[in-house]
């Protein structure tokens, strides 16, 4: 076996790392968007200004995960798009709703400015519902019939809780004063919402699929498993606590229950990836069943390895600039 | 089941040209004035003169919301291929899919970062990383032109493939990028991305000082945009011909098609107007220059073009959109020269533009809208049966979804299309009046157009600095 033969499967990890990083990072700007306050207008200005340099390198994520799924699995990418042909375009309504709605907010005759943050809520509600019940429709692999459709509909409201959860975390860190309150209650409310619909995903899936209940529940693996539920457990309580606590003195640790929220994120995810990997379609394709030709896996492989660490790099750069609270950005 | 998927695919085609049509607008417009704004900036950084700073001040504004159009726009286009045409993907994915992969790994990327320093890191950074990010933005967008247009033109003049059991499987990477039309689009597209770009910048000067804006900035700019349109046009004209002899070497029905040519010919007439007819076919009231279009193609006033009628059997472009979309597009060209060589002429004699040229040039703004999608339909349309000539049919590449779903999306999509369109243009005119009334002190430094935006209006709802963008 030499690096060729296992293309499909490094495109396989890829893909996954990119949504992850979009789950995260997208996750955030998504809540904050679905937080905004429409009864205090310097508070949505102060939250749309802390996501305003980040949110399109943030959706860049998702092109990437789409481009990947095609390129290298275009035959799950045909299957999965076209089950799921509503829900994609209104994820795209939403997304575009957005993200106009960022510039034409501060653009726009002043009277329409309320609009366009209604705008921006809306989009934001819509994509991250269609995102959370696109999730919930693959993790099942598209099964028809009522438990499917109320698993998805579960998960949409599971996923646009947690990503109110990250944003108001996010929130936390880069705002201060009122706004910093606020957030931190409404990240507090958010995360019950995301813990329980992690909880219920958790234990709805080994229940419905028997494929799933063998991989946590067979007999070495289940010990080293274990942990995984208890520390997300944990980071619930732990974030909580400190929520409870906003504001702190010095502003201590105001970066902890974004840092923690985004583990548990990773966690999820590494929990659902255990569960199918190496399925492109849960339990339909494998990654290897549906790889597009070794050359072309090959030619856009060299490009990864060059150019992802460079994106990395240069991704870094840029929340570094703008580290920090956010109250001070300047535009142009 | 025939019917239904005859439904499937014109929707599904209506759907892709409204799309397609809708993101091209914004592209064409940033790949270029990313690098007007490259030019403003260093103008400044060499100068020092406040007033480049402003021109840069309000055109990246322009560009931060049409970049947004953009983005959005071409998100949808990413999930087109695998919503609309699966067939598209599983025939020719393997040379689709890195090309594709390489325009999001190099330039969206890096614009989409850079684009964050650019529009608010000015305070952050030292102003030649502020300079260094512009730049890099407009690398990003070039690049995002090349990798699409290298796709494209592979649709159109496929190169370094085989085909194993019915799926075309990549040979040369090289020939597959440098295909035969390759070089010829991009530069046309580069070139029509400045004129847009040139055009909507010196419309939208000229609207500002009609409406009495007494400032500098808008002059120096509209200065810049005609200059730039009038070096440009040429080129254009030239490249565009040598596109077309290209076009007639790889791609003779379309070539047949835009020139109304049915029966095989001989020193062929160019056809200034006339009415294709399909069903006779044949045209209706012809006027022509006889023998130009042989000489053009062939550079011989009895050279041969071949007609409609020889590619009858494997099926050639509907007629019509192409004729009169190549007349369009080569129509707004030759207006542009006109238009653009006179107010240079104007401006280098009076030292300006009278106010009956800034009213011209305010109808030009969007010409270089309107003469690229008439190039795009023709170049697009021209390649119709094929999806991807000579491999793919795109009745083959259609999905299976149902066209009730496809009607949905497509009445979605519109919807929204036409909303934002308006909303584009109504900003756009509104940020140009609004800077007519702000007053900007000819202080020295960075003036902070925001603030002082607040301070004149007096409004605490207006831009406050951290806010805008
Ligand atoms: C500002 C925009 C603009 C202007 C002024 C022109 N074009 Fe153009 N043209 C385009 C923008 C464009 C385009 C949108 O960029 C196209 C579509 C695809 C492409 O490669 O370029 C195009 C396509 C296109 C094609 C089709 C090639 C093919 O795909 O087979 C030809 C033959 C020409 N052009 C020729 C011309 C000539 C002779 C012009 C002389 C006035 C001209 N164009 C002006
Ligand atoms: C950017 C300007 C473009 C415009 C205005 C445009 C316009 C169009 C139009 C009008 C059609 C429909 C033709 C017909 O069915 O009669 C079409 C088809 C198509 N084009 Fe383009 N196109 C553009 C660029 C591109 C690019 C860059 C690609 C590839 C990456 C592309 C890929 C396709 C595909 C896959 C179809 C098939 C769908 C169909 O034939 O209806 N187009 N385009
Ligand atoms: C089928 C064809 C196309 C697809 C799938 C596509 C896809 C995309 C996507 C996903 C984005 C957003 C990138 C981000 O997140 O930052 C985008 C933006 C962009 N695209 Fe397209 N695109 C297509 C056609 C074109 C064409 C024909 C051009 C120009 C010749 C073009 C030039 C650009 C540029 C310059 C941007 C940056 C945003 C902007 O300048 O507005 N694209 N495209």
């Amino acid at each position: 076996m030499n690096l060729t033969d296992w293309l499909p499967e490094i495109f396989l990890v890829l893909m996954g790392l990119a949504v992850l990083i979009y789950a995260v990072l997208d996750g955030f700007d998504l809540g904050v968007g679905l937080l905004l306050p429409m009864d205090n207008e310097p508070q949505r200005s102060q939250m749309i200004a802390s996501i305003g340099p980040f949110w399109d390198a943030n959706e860049t994520w998702l092109v990437l995960a789409v481009g990947i799924l095609l390129i290298a699995f275009p035959e799950a990418h045909s299957l999965v798009l076209r089950e799921m042909y509503l829900p994609a375009a209104f994820l795209l309504i939403g997304l575009i709703l957005r993200g106009v709605s960022f510039d034409f907010r501060a653009k726009a005759i002043t009277g329409h400015r309320r609009l366009w943050d209604y705008t921006f809520k809306a989009g934001s509600l819509i994509s991250s519902m269609t995102l959370g019940y696109m999730l919930g429709r693959y993790v099942l692999a598209f099964q028809p019939g009522l438990v499917a459709q109320a698993f998805a509909v579960l998960s949409a409201v599971c996923v646009t809780a947690a990503f109110a959860y990250i944003g108001g975390a996010w929130l936390v860190m880069k705002a201060e004063g009122d706004l910093q309150i606020r957030a931190a209650y409404w990240s507090r409310r958010a995360g019950w919402v995301a813990a329980i619909g992690i909880a219920a995903i958790s234990i709805m899936n080994p229940l419905v699929s028997a494929d799933v209940a063998e991989r946590w529940l067979s007999m070495p693996a289940v010990f080293l498993l274990i942990p995984i539920p208890l520390v997300c457990l944990l980071l619930v309580v732990l974030v909580d606590q400190y929520l409870k606590q906003v504001p702190t003195r010095n502003d201590v640790g105001c970066w902890f229950p974004f840092v923690a929220v985004a583990l548990l994120f990773v966690l999820s995810f590494l929990g659902l990836a255990y569960s199918f990997f190496p399925y492109v379609v849960p339990g339909q394709l494998t990654a290897a069943e549906s790889a597009s030709a070794t050359a072309s896996l090959q030619f856009i492989g060299v490009g990864v390895a060059i150019v992802l660490p460079l994106i990395l790099a240069y991704t870094a750069f840029a929340y570094r600039v703008f580290w920090g609270k956010s109250t001070e950005l300047k535009y142009y | 089941m025939e019917s239904q998927l005859a439904d499937v695919l014109m929707l599904s085609r209506i759907q892709f040209a409204a799309n397609i049509s809708f993101h091209i607008l914004f592209p064409t417009i940033t790949i270029a004035l990313a690098w007007f704004l490259v030019y403003f900036k260093v103008r400044h950084e060499i100068s020092g003169h406040p007033v480049w700073m402003r021109i840069y001040r309000f055109w990246v504004k322009v560009f931060a919301l049409s970049f947004a159009l953009g983005v959005v726009s071409g998100i949808t286009m990413s999930f087109q291929f695998g919503t609309n045409w699966p067939g598209f993907m599983e025939k020719v994915g393997n040379i689709a899919g890195p090309l594709l992969g390489y325009e999001v790994l190099t330039a969206f990327f890096m614009e989409a970062t850079f684009l964050g320093i650019m529009l608010f890191g000015s305070q952050r950074v030292p102003s030649w990383v502020h300079t260094l990010s512009t730049f890099l933005v407009a690398i990003g967008t070039s690049l995002s032109a090349f990798w699409i247009i290298a796709l494209n033109s592979w649709m159109h003049t496929p190169d370094g493939f085989e085909m194993i059991d019915g799926v075309a499987h990549p040979l040369s990477w090289w020939d597959i990028i440098f295909n035969a039309s390759m070089p010829y689009r991009l530069t046309h597209m580069m070139i029509a991305s400045g004129l847009t770009a040139a055009f909507l910048i010196a419309g939208l000067s000229a609207y500002r000082l009609l409406k009495g804006d007494q400032k500098l900035a808008p002059r120096k700019a509209m200065s810049a945009g005609i200059v730039v349109a009038a070096l440009l046009i040429p080129v254009q004209i030239f490249v565009g011909d040598l596109h077309g002899l290209n076009t007639f070497e790889h791609q003779p029905q379309k070539v047949a098609a835009m020139e109304g040519v049915w029966e095989t010919e001989r020193g062929a007439p160019l056809l200034l107007f006339a009415w294709p007819d399909e069903t006779t076919r044949s045209n209706a009231f012809e006027v022509g220059v006889p023998g130009l279009a042989s000489l053009i193609l062939t550079h011989d006033l009895n050279g041969e073009i071949p007609g409609l009628n020889e590619f009858e059997e494997e099926g050639h472009p509907p007629v019509k959109p192409l004729f009169f979309g190549f007349r369009v597009m080569v129509g707004l060209g030759l207006l542009m020269l006109a238009v653009s060589w006179v107010s240079v002429w104007l401006l280098w004699r009076r030292g300006n533009v009278p106010v009956w040229m800034q009213r011209v040039l305010v109808g030009m703004t969007f010409s270089g809208w309107v003469a690229t999608l008439a190039g795009w339909y023709v170049t697009e349309i021209g390649r119709q049966p094929w999806l991807v000539s000579g491999v793919l049919r795109t009745a083959d590449a259609v999905t299976t979804v149902p066209g009730a779903q496809v009607g949905l999306s497509l009445t979605l999509y519109l919807v929204t299309y036409a909303v934002l369109l308006f909303a584009y243009l109504q900003t756009l005119f509104y940020m140009a009046r609004k800077s007519v009334e702000v007053e900007e002190f000819e202080r020295h430094g960075d003036v902070d157009l925001d603030e002082l935006e607040a301070r004149v209006s007096g409004q605490s709802d207006n831009a406050t600095p951290e806010e805008a963008r």
